[in-house]
């Protein structure tokens, strides 16, 4: 597209006469003010270009965790019950040497976030724009500096009493498990680049070994449900009927008729169940099970035959709550509106379905 | 009994012999009566069922020798007046395509705003993926904005920093593209073993439109961005995760769109309305959504997206970080694992192949789990980093046959088997799964998800 934009430029250049100075594309756009600039320019790089002044301890870090972090991470930020886990896996060896040797010992079920992630400007620039998840780019300079010092000291980085500064986070970098260990030897960059593997195109007696080496479980044969009602009903195939075992007879024999009929459109969505996922809420409770907090199931069998229960939830999810389920609070919702509120409560008080 | 063909719409031989004797004496002595008639219809459609075993019971009994009542009582859309035009402002699919839908895939996260939806490509044909079938990755859900208020910003390494509204970049020069969009996770359940069953699941996060946007080139040139120093860009999102992702400068300069249009219209919600930027041949997340900014810097960014996730762990413990392009792939999506194949006899196999660095050059089909091959017929247009549509004839006799397809790129690379990758990437690396994928046909005509060398 470089010839493209020089075409254009040229034309553009030759239909601007008249103008006090010579745009390519008159009056498109304008030049972005300081503050703009500094709204949006968040990024933190590698070498800490962009990362703003500013400190924070890891004392403070543990009760922003407390109060923001750990319903999703864990206390310890070592919770893979709503997202991967952030610790774990890494030793003071592998801060020595860079290298994460749990990686390749294969002791360690699920790789963390520490075991993967080589650089600690990934953590201050992720956190600063994107967390708490529910409530992106509502913290601090000063809480974003605690937290990632929490999570070092986690990580058994840093010591119990440390700050965490723009003026040190270089030589916490220096003290990254797996600082050493990313490659970029490898052609998938550069559209031109060398692939790893070279296969041949061979046609004929290929060789192939007979051995199916592996086939869905019998366990997993409806875990996606019935897939005959993820295909379309007519066409060159139907959809398999995994809501029943496999049949293995032939297809010449007699076998039960397979009916082609339309699926009935769904049944209509009580409101405040669409109202309950658009809002999110559903990130946090499952309907019929607990992840961050109650599943909406055990909501409604708490509050089972109790006259103020909607004025009372009504208050809780409007406003924020905590202690009633546990000691993780559940923030205000304040980007939901009065009346899907009361819909979202009402649908989970009739039992949520 | 005369040949039995087990299908609708064709005309079956009536029973005979259906009737108890002791019925046809009472018939034939007292005539027949409402019961006696509807006593005969049961037998007859009992009879008629065991005959034609695979068809529709009512269109088996409804059948005789006369015809297909399908035909021969003329249906009510011939005989009244339908619908008048603009009954839907917005016209949507027949309600008789309700199963083809975008789906998640249960347990495969925690929370549907930072999950994936699959395209069901075992329903769709040629290469355009209906918009409102299009898959979704989002990691912090997604919105829909308004386009009036949203704002677009260069900055970095440019003489000057420009914003651009809606209005602005809808007045640059403009381009039309049709590009696939791969998740660089597309296929990754299926490193180890086989996970999923049907071609959704294993192959569904993958779509292909036509894309209307400017050039990133055009817009580079307007700020004035340094020539020299110039190595990569940062694209960010104005989404709660403010995906941000480094792209070269190379790639920037090529074929890089800041597109609104998608399949003639804007681009949808959730594919990030009102702006996009779209990439073509690298894996999906730099694709950002809900564009907000383009930052011209001379070093990458390590973000968490490039640093954290999207980095391919190899057998010794390493990562390969900044693993950008999609390599070449195909995939049979008809026959496919989750489908059953009700008859021998003839079939069109048909499927998909593409190619983050070219156009592909070729196809070939295996019905014999690769031992032996075919070349495929390749549909038009046959586009760079865009999905080419392949056919081939296909007679099944009823045997256990194993179904592959290959793709060849103009580089001349050829597909990969699954256990070539795996012998150089391990079995834990998650992306940039582009392996050979089997299908296994049983002698049952039901077709299943398989793995083999």
């Amino acid at each position: 597209m470089s010839r493209f934009i020089n075409t254009v430029a040229a034309l553009a250049l030759a239909a601007t006469s008249g103008l006090a100075f010579a745009e390519k594309f008159p009056n498109i756009g304008r030049t972005a003010t300081e503050k703009e600039i500094a709204a949006w320019d968040i990024d933190v790089r590698p070498d800490f270009k962009g990362l703003p002044a500013g400190s924070g301890t890891v004392e403070k870090g543990m009760q922003v965790w407390e109060g923001k972090c750990a319903s999703c991470h864990g206390t310890f930020g070592e919770s893979n019950e709503v997202f991967t886990p952030i610790i774990g896996g890494t030793t003071p060896e592998d801060i020595k040497t860079g290298r994460v040797a749990s990686l390749t010992s294969g002791k360690q079920p699920q790789r963390t976030t520490m075991m993967k992630v080589p650089t600690v400007s990934t953590l201050w620039d992720y956190i600063n724009r994107a967390m708490p998840w529910t409530a992106p780019k509502t913290l601090t300079t000063e809480e974003v500096y605690s937290v990632v010092a929490y999570i070092l000291n986690m990580a058994e980085i840093v010591p119990d009493d440390f700050t965490l500064s723009n003026t040190n986070i270089a030589a916490v970098q220096a003290r990254m498990p797996n600082r050493n260990g990313m490659t970029t030897n490898h052609g998938m960059w550069d559209v031109k680049g060398k692939p790893d593997v070279k296969s041949v195109a061979c046609m004929k007696d290929c060789p192939v070994d007979e051995k199916i080496r592996s086939t869905l479980p019998e366990s997993s044969r409806n875990a996606h449900g019935n897939v005959a009602e993820q295909n379309r009903a007519f066409g060159a195939t139907r959809g398999t009927d995994t809501s029943k075992p496999a049949t293995t007879a032939p297809l010449s024999a007699a076998k039960v008729a397979v009916k082609a009929t339309a699926t009935a459109p769904a049944a209509a969505q009580h409101p405040g169940m669409a109202a309950a996922k658009q809002n999110a809420c559903v990130a946090c409770h499952g309907i019929t099970n607990k992840i961050v907090g109650p599943g909406f199931n055990e909501i409604a069998a708490k509050y089972k035959g109790n006259a103020g229960a909607e004025a009372a939830l009504f208050g809780k999810v409007k406003n924020g709550a905590s202690g009633a389920w546990g000691p993780v609070p559940m923030p205000a919702q304040t980007h939901v509106k009065d009346d899907e509120i009361r819909a979202i409560i009402s649908w989970i008080l009739a039992g949520a379905k | 009994m005369s040949n039995v063909v087990k299908k609708t719409g064709r005309i079956l031989r009536a029973p005979e012999n259906f009737v108890d004797s002791s019925l046809v004496q009472e018939i034939s002595k007292s005539g027949l009566n409402e019961d006696r008639r509807a006593f005969l219809r049961r037998s007859f459609l009992a009879a008629s069922a065991a005959m034609a075993s695979g068809t529709v019971l009512a269109q088996a009994a409804a059948n005789s020798l006369a015809g297909d009542s399908n035909i021969l009582n003329l249906p009510e859309h011939a005989r009244t007046l339908g619908k008048p035009v603009a009954a839907s402002a917005y016209g949507m699919p027949s309600a008789f395509e309700t199963n083809l839908q975008r789906r998640e895939s249960p347990g495969l996260t925690r929370v549907p705003a930072a999950s994936v939806s699959f395209a069901p490509l075992q329903g769709l044909f040629g290469i355009i993926t209906p918009s409102g079938l299009h898959f979704e990755r989002h990691h912090q859900g997604w919105y829909d904005i308004d386009p009036s208020k949203h704002r677009f910003m260069i900055n970095g390494l440019v003489k000057n920093p420009k914003v651009y509204t809606m209005d602005d970049l809808m007045r640059m020069p403009s381009v039309s593209r049709m590009h696939f969009i791969e998740c660089g996770a597309n296929t990754a359940m299926e490193w180890g073993n086989v996970a999923v069953p049907t071609v959704q699941y294993s192959h569904g996060m993958l779509s292909c439109s036509e894309f209307t946007g400017v050039p990133l080139s055009v817009l580079l040139e307007d700020c004035g961005y340094d020539k020299k120093r110039a190595k990569v860009v940062l694209a960010e999102g104005a989404d709660g995760s403010g995906m941000t992702r480094t792209i070269s400068i190379d790639r920037a300069l090529d074929d890089v769109i800041v597109a609104w249009g998608m399949n003639g219209e804007m681009l949808r919600p959730e594919n990030g309305y009102p702006l996009r930027l779209v990439v073509p041949g690298v894996q999906g997340v730099s694709w950002v959504k809900w564009l907000r900014r383009i930052e011209v810097g001379d070093k990458p960014y390590g973000t968490k997206d490039e640093a954290i996730h999207y980095i391919d762990a190899m057998p010794d413990g390493t990562f390969r970080q900044y693993t950008s392009i999609q390599e070449c792939k195909s995939v049979i999506t008809t026959p496919s694992a989750g489908q059953t194949l009700l008859d021998k006899g003839f079939y069109n196999i048909t499927g998909l192949a593409w190619s983050g660095r070219s156009k592909i050059k070729r196809v070939d089909v295996s019905v014999d789990g690769g031992r032996n091959w075919r070349t495929a017929r390749l549909e038009t247009p046959i586009l760079s980093k865009c999905l080419t549509r392949f056919n081939i004839d296909w007679v099944w006799d009823g045997s256990p046959v194993v179904l592959q397809s290959r793709a060849i790129d103009e580089t001349g690379y050829v597909q990969p088997k699954i256990n070539e990758l795996r012998a150089v990437r391990g079995t834990k690396s998650i992306y940039h799964n582009n392996a050979i994928q089997s299908w296994k046909v049983a002698e049952s005509g039901e077709v299943s998800n398989v793995q083999v060398y």
